[in-house]
């Protein structure tokens, strides 16, 4: 007995198996593989002093702005990306860029992020490590720390593979209003670069589709090219990122809040010829495929060029381009000069977009 | 994009436009059918009527395989889903067709059935070879185009031993859909829809050829003019049946003659042929019951017929009674026309299937150009 109890040595737990293991339900059990999970691969990739902290909550400075109180900005996304690894990223760099950003457009300084993930019974650790990696580097590149968060496991079949919610927490100086209710007739409608880029990429690996094209999602954290924005001090009315249904969805969804119209010229869109080759043969419209680090912006139109200018000299708005105009209308739509010399609506998607038949 | 770029050219298209307003004589109206939804949806995603002149008035036609399914068809596909534990396979337009008791494909997925969109009939053999123990049916819907890669899926399947892969089979003809219109009352007797000629279909003559339509222009004296699906393509078959209206022909012209043959793909036609023989009778929507105008499968691939395997019997169900989709169809009326248009039938809630497809007359209309009516 005595000998036995010798060779247990203090405090030892065998490390994960990060290259063969798989996640099982223990991890989500309250136990010790959850401590395990959290402590060898969490907080491994992402710790900080906040998370280090090691409470139910995390204990942060309240936000502020040059020395002064700002007001607080907060986001939430959850993100369920199929297939989770994709040309341009992964599920872990996206669940961070996106978040960031929906924070970063309302003009805010994006401060912290949770993160919650629920994982597939099954699912494997070297997967898993990859994305929390790929977390760790996006948070950094933002300087968004990653500062509390959850992890939930689900029987196998009840998932698929990783869910993550990231929430944000960002600080917004007093005076700062953009929103979408704010574009008036005559603004300019200005987009930071190529469109449809991550929803093709993805689409390119789905399971049925597999097709090679040389095109990588965009995902990025915009906050670096909207501070730069700001900095002009260009009146700018509103920022969105056009992710789901694409730039058609985000300007339909400005044109209803603000009671304006948008008239846009097809040739000033600026769309990457693969994306559009990759639209063509599957029946799509890039004007409602996915974005994941564009931004567009609605400015007065006076200060269209100071705003360009700021934009072009970012890595992220290198392309960025006027590509319309607000215009009065009371029936809020959004249309369409096209290159071929005719009129159009871009209407709001009904569902998914399909492709045709024929 | 070339070969993609050179055909929405916006100055060719001024000059187009300007050739067909030179063309077009005083006092007189030109009305035109474009019979492929995809050439009605070039039109109105490129905006193209606003290039012609107002003497031009373009009619759609049924050339919507979405379109012209008829409710009872989609039905026996979501009995095959929710009854008889299949998984169905299906072309992506497919899904949002409104069916019997507030039901669609999308709609009976929700509930449970195993329905997947595919890419191609491949991607269906693929499902069937992956899950030996469960049924695959493909859902075959479309005209002529889409006709070939189901008669080669049927093929592979009964060479490769696939016995749990069968094919719904609901592809229909262009050249009786033709035959009907002309010889609908409205275009024949009344003339209440004026036909001065076709654009004749893109992708199906590929396969047919321009042969068929040569019936049409002797016997009732239509202009048919062959066109690509994009807007150029379009623009200059419009040139091309104005000046034959102009100098009193009824010829079949080519314009897509960098796809089109006379003959068609004959290769094609042989698969088809084999596999496929003409079903006395099928029910279009809009056209109802039209003798000879659709494919069923042959005896010696009946093992392949779902229809056959389980015992499924095709049940006509009547449309809403307000909607217009059947008139739509056929030309006589326009969408906007129709009380439900944009009222109680718009893409996110569609009652007819003219507004399911983005080919359709309904949902073209409504998503590119509503604009037109409002201001």
């Amino acid at each position: 007995m005595a000998e036995a109890q010798g060779k247990i040595r203090r405090g030892y737990v065998r490390p994960l198996d990060l290259k063969q293991g798989r996640v099982d339900l223990t991890h989500g059990s309250g136990g010790r593989s959850m401590v395990q999970l959290i402590s060898e691969l969490f907080a491994r990739h992402l710790g900080n002093e906040y998370l280090g902290q090691g409470n139910d909550g995390a204990v942060l400075p309240a936000p502020t702005l040059a020395g002064r109180p700002g007001r607080i900005v907060m986001s939430t996304d959850c993100h369920v990306v199929s297939p989770l690894f994709f040309p341009g990223g992964d599920i872990g760099c996206l669940s961070v860029h996106g978040t960031v950003n929906d924070v970063a457009v309302m003009g805010a300084t994006p401060l912290y992020l949770a993160a919650g993930f629920v994982l597939e019974e099954g699912f494997p650790l070297a997967d898993l490590a990859r994305i929390v990696e790929s977390m760790a580097h996006a948070a950094k590149d933002a300087g968004v720390p990653v500062v509390t968060g959850d992890t939930k496991v689900v029987e196998r079949g009840k998932g698929d593979g990783v869910f993550i919610t990231t929430t944000g927490v960002g600080v917004l100086p007093d005076g700062l209003e953009l929103g979408g209710a704010r574009a008036r007739p005559g603004d300019a409608v200005i987009v930071s670069g190529s469109l449809g880029d991550h929803g093709v990429a993805i689409m390119s690996k789905r399971e049925n589709l597999s097709f090679d094209a040389p095109i990588e999602s965009d995902t990025a954290a915009l906050n670096g090219l909207i501070a730069a924005m700001l900095a002009t001090g260009a009146d700018l009315r509103c920022l969105r990122d056009p992710t789901r249904g694409g730039l058609a969805a985000t300007l339909n969804e400005i044109a209803g809040q603000s009671g304006v119209g948008m008239m846009l010229h097809e040739k000033a869109i600026p769309v990457k010829p693969v994306v559009a080759a990759a639209c063509e043969f599957l029946g799509l419209d890039p004007l409602y495929v996915a974005n994941e680090g564009k931004l567009i912006a609605i400015c007065a139109a006076a200060d269209a060029g100071r705003v360009l200018n700021a934009m072009r000299a970012h890595p992220l708005g290198r392309e960025a381009a006027q590509i319309g105009e607000v215009i009065a209308d009371d029936h809020h739509f959004v249309q369409l000069t096209t290159s071929f010399g005719g009129r159009r609506i871009v209407d709001w998607l009904a569902g998914d977009q399909l492709p045709r038949i024929c | 994009m070339k070969y993609i770029d050179e055909f929405r050219d916006g100055e060719l298209a001024k000059n187009l436009a300007l050739s067909i307003g030179a063309e077009v004589q005083a006092g007189r109206s030109y009305s035109f059918m474009e019979f492929c939804g995809g050439h009605t949806h070039a039109i109105s995603r490129y905006g193209l009527s606003d290039l012609l002149p107002p003497a031009v008035r373009m009619v759609h036609g049924p050339g919507c395989p979405v379109c012209v399914l008829p409710i009872g068809r989609v039905d026996m596909a979501i009995d095959l889903a929710l009854n008889h534990g299949v998984i169905l396979c299906t072309y992506g337009d497919t899904l949002r067709i409104p069916a019997s008791e507030g039901l669609s494909l999308m709609k009976a997925k929700a509930r449970g059935g195993d329905i997947r969109m595919v890419y191609s009939t491949i991607d269906a053999l693929q499902i069937a070879r992956d899950n030996p123990a469960r049924e695959v049916v493909f859902f075959a819907i479309g005209f002529e185009t889409t006709t070939p890669p189901t008669a080669v899926a049927i093929q592979q399947a009964d060479k490769q031993n696939l016995p749990n892969f069968s094919v719904l089979c609901c592809h229909v003809l262009t050249p009786s859909a033709i035959s009907n219109i002309l010889e609908s009352p409205e275009v024949r007797q009344w003339g209440t829809v004026p036909l001065d000629g076709f654009i004749g279909p893109a992708h199906v003559s590929t396969v047919i050829g321009s042969r068929p339509y040569e019936f049409f222009a002797e016997e009732y004296r239509k202009p048919v003019v062959i066109a690509g699906f994009e807007p150029l393509d379009v623009m200059q078959a419009i040139l091309m049946l104005v000046r034959q209206v102009n100098e009193g022909r009824a010829e079949v012209e080519n314009e897509f003659s960098r796809a089109v043959t006379r003959d068609g793909n004959l290769k094609a036609q042989d698969r088809v042929a084999e596999v496929f023989e003409l079903r006395r009778e099928f029910e279009w929507r809009g056209l109802s019951v039209v003798p000879y105008s659709a494919l069923k499968i042959r005896r010696q691939y009946a093992a392949f017929d779902a229809e056959r395997r389980f015992d499924l019997d095709y049940k006509s169900v009547p449309d809403n009674k307000a909607c217009d989709c059947g008139a739509i169809l056929r030309g006589v009326k326009k969408p906007q026309d129709c009380k439900l248009f944009g009222t109680v039938c718009t893409p996110e809630n569609p009652i007819g299937s003219c507004m399911v497809s983005s080919e359709g007359a309904c949902a073209a209309h409504y998503s590119y150009g509503r604009y037109k009516d409002m201001h």
